[in-house]
C-alpha cells in the first residue's frame, strides 16, 4: 500500500483502502484502520514523539492521518494524576486518574476521536459533518468545525441534559433532536450517511474516528515513564474506547517503546444500561441489548456498536466488567471532586464507582498499578447532582451573622456527634 | 400479511438495486427467508452459517430491533416496515 494505514474488515481481513465507509461491503462487517507495522517501525521515532508539544499529534504517526498533516489544534495532552487520596479511601496503593475532563477544546474524551475524524473528513472532501450523539460526541464536533471550517449537523436524543445541548449550541452547530434514545438516533444516524454524502463522524467515518481513542492510551503509557499499568477502568458506552486503549498498548509493545507485560482491562457500565457488562458477567456469547435507564446519559447505548469487540478485550485481558447503581454514581462523584479535585461527570462517577467495587471484590489489588479513565466534565452534568447540595441559608454581612451561623452549625454537629 | 423491507445501499448489488421489497409474510423471520429465497446471493450476508441472523446486521421491526421484541419469531401485521441497517463497529486490531 502507498500509505501505511488503509480500511481492512475485521471479520474477512479484505483490504478496502482508504474511504469514508465502516463495513465491509463483502461480508457487513465492521472496518478498523489497519497498519504496516514494519513500515510504521522505521518512520515513528519514539525520540521525534517526545520532542514535540504535549497533545494528541505528537503521536501523528501512529494516526490516520496524512503525511503531510499539520495539526490544526491542541486536542489531548491531558494530566495523569497520582490520586493518592482517593488511593487511600479505596485502600489501594497505585492509583492513577487519567483525566480527560480538561481536554481541550470541550472537555471530553470525544474531543480525541472528533479530531482523527475530521481530518478524514477534510481528506475526504466533506464540507458538512455531523454524529449522532449522547452530548459528549455532538460537544466535540460542534467545537471543532467552527474551528476548522465544516458545517455541523448533529443528531441527538432529545431528552439529552440541557447544559450538553447549549455545549453544542454555542458554537453554531445545526441540531436536530430525536424523539428516542441513542440507540434510534444511531440507526436514523446510518440511514441518513446512506442518503445523504455527510461525514458522519461515528457512523461512515467511524474507523477514523476510534483511531482518536488510542492517544488517551498512548498518553497513559508515556505519563507512566514508558510503563504500561497493571490495571485499566474504562467506562463502556458503544464499547470502543477500551479497545482502543488496548490496541494502543499492543501497538507500543509492537514499537520496542515500551516492555511487554500483562494489562488486565476493567469495563465500567451503570446498572440501568449495562449490556456489556452483563453480557461480561454472565459470560453471554453475544451481549443482549437493553433499554436505558440511567443518570449516566454518555454512557446510555443499550445496543453497543463495540460490544462484542470489548467483551472480547476485556475476556482475553484476565479483566472483568462492572456495573453500579445511580446512587451510587452520585457517591463516585463526589468521592472523586472530594479526594481529587477532579469533578467528573456521570460516566466518571460510573468508572471511579466500578473501581471501587473492583478493589472491594479483589479482583484489583492493593499493590498493582491501577489507571481510571475519567472521559468528560461534571460541569456538563450537573442536574445529576444539584439535588445533593440544596442552597444554604443566607446571612448578613456582619461578623456577628457569621459568628451565629458557625456557632449554630457546631451546635448541629455536636448534636449529632 | 403484506409488508415491505428496507434494503440499505450495500445490499442492494444482491437485490438487482432493489431499495424496497414487498412480500407477504406472518413473522420477521418468514419476511427475511421469502427475501432471501428471491435473492439468494444476500442469503449469507443475512444469516451465518448457523442460520443465525448475522452478528453484525440489526434488524428492525418499525421502530423496534427485533431482540426487544423477542427475535426474528415476531409477528408482523399489515403494512409494517422491516428494515435492516448494518451495525457500525469501529472494531480493533
Amino acid at each position: 500500500m502507498s500509505e501505511v494505514y488503509q480500511l481492512r474488515c475485521r471479520e474477512c481481513g479484505k483490504l478496502w483502502g482508504n474511504a469514508p465507509k465502516s463495513f465491509c461491503e463483502e461480508c457487513f462487517s465492521p472496518l478498523e484502520v489497519a497498519y504496516d507495522y514494519d513500515a510504521l517501525k522505521k518512520i515513528a521515532r519514539k525520540e521525534n514523539v517526545t520532542s514535540r508539544t504535549f497533545n494528541m499529534w505528537r503521536y501523528s504517526e501512529l494516526l490516520p492521518v496524512p503525511e503531510s498533516f499539520a495539526a490544526p489544534n491542541s486536542v489531548g495532552g491531558t494530566p495523569l494524576v497520582s490520586a493518592r487520596h482517593l488511593a487511600k479511601k479505596l485502600g489501594v496503593q497505585n492509583l492513577y486518574v487519567k483525566n480527560d475532563a480538561v481536554c481541550f477544546p470541550s472537555l471530553s474524551f470525544k474531543d480525541r476521536v472528533v479530531a482523527t475524524a475530521l481530518a478524514a473528513a477534510r481528506r475526504f472532501g466533506f464540507q458538512t459533518v455531523g454524529c449522532s450523539s449522547t452530548g459528549n460526541l455532538a460537544n466535540a464536533v460542534a467545537a471543532q468545525s467552527a474551528q476548522q471550517g465544516f458545517d455541523a449537523c448533529v443528531f441527538i436524543p432529545a431528552d439529552l441534559e440541557p447544559a450538553k445541548i447549549l455545549n453544542t449550541a454555542v458554537y453554531g452547530a445545526r441540531i436536530i433532536r430525536i424523539n428516542g434514545n441513542y440507540d434510534h438516533v444511531n440507526r436514523l444516524c446510518a440511514q441518513i450517511a446512506d442518503r445523504f454524502q455527510w461525514g458522519l463522524v461515528n457512523v461512515n467515518l467511524r474507523p477514523y474516528y476510534a483511531e482518536g481513542s488510542k492517544t488517551h492510551g498512548y498518553e497513559i503509557a508515556e505519563q507512566l515513564g514508558w510503563e504500561l499499568p497493571d490495571n485499566v477502568v474504562v467506562p463502556m458506552a458503544g464499547g470502543s474506547l477500551i479497545t482502543k486503549i488496548a490496541k494502543a498498548f499492543r501497538e507500543l509493545v509492537l514499537l520496542g517503546w515500551v516492555r511487554e507485560k500483562p494489562v488486565k482491562f476493567f469495563g465500567a457500565q451503570a446498572t440501568g444500561c449495562s449490556p456489556i457488562s452483563d453480557g461480561v458477567k454472565r459470560n453471554l456469547a453475544r451481549f443482549e441489548p437493553q433499554k436505558p435507564q440511567t443518570i449516566a446519559r454518555s454512557l446510555a447505548i443499550g445496543n453497543p456498536a463495540d460490544g462484542s469487540y470489548a467483551m472480547k478485550e476485556i475476556r482475553g485481558s484476565g479483566g472483568w466488567a462492572e456495573d453500579i447503581s445511580d446512587p451510587e454514581i452520585v457517591e463516585a462523584i463526589q468521592l472523586l471532586a472530594e479526594t481529587e479535585g477532579i469533578f467528573g461527570e456521570t460516566a466518571a462517577g460510573v468508572t471511579v464507582g466500578v473501581t471501587k467495587k473492583l478493589i472491594e471484590a479483589g479482583r484489583v489489588g492493593a499493590n498493582e498499578t491501577t489507571v481510571v479513565c475519567v472521559t468528560g466534565n461534571g460541569l456538563k452534568t450537573t442536574d445529576a447532582i444539584a439535588t445533593e447540595y440544596p442552597l444554604t441559608e443566607a446571612i448578613a454581612p456582619r461578623l456577628e451573622a457569621f459568628e451565629a451561623l458557625l456557632d449554630s452549625q457546631l451546635a448541629a454537629t455536636s448534636a449529632k456527634a | 400479511m403484506a409488508i415491505t423491507i428496507e434494503i440499505p445501499t450495500a445490499f442492494r448489488k444482491f437485490t438487482d438495486g432493489t431499495p424496497k421489497y414487498s412480500c407477504s409474510a406472518t413473522t420477521v423471520a418468514e419476511a427475511l427467508n421469502v427475501l432471501t429465497s428471491q435473492f439468494p446471493s444476500l442469503g449469507k450476508h443475512v444469516r451465518d452459517d448457523q442460520g443465525q441472523i448475522r452478528q453484525f446486521l440489526n434488524v428492525y421491526l418499525n421502530e423496534e430491533d427485533i431482540r426487544f421484541l423477542g427475535g426474528e419469531s415476531c409477528e408482523v401485521k399489515d403494512g409494517d416496515r422491516v428494515l435492516l441497517v448494518p451495525s457500525i463497529a469501529g472494531g480493533a486490531n
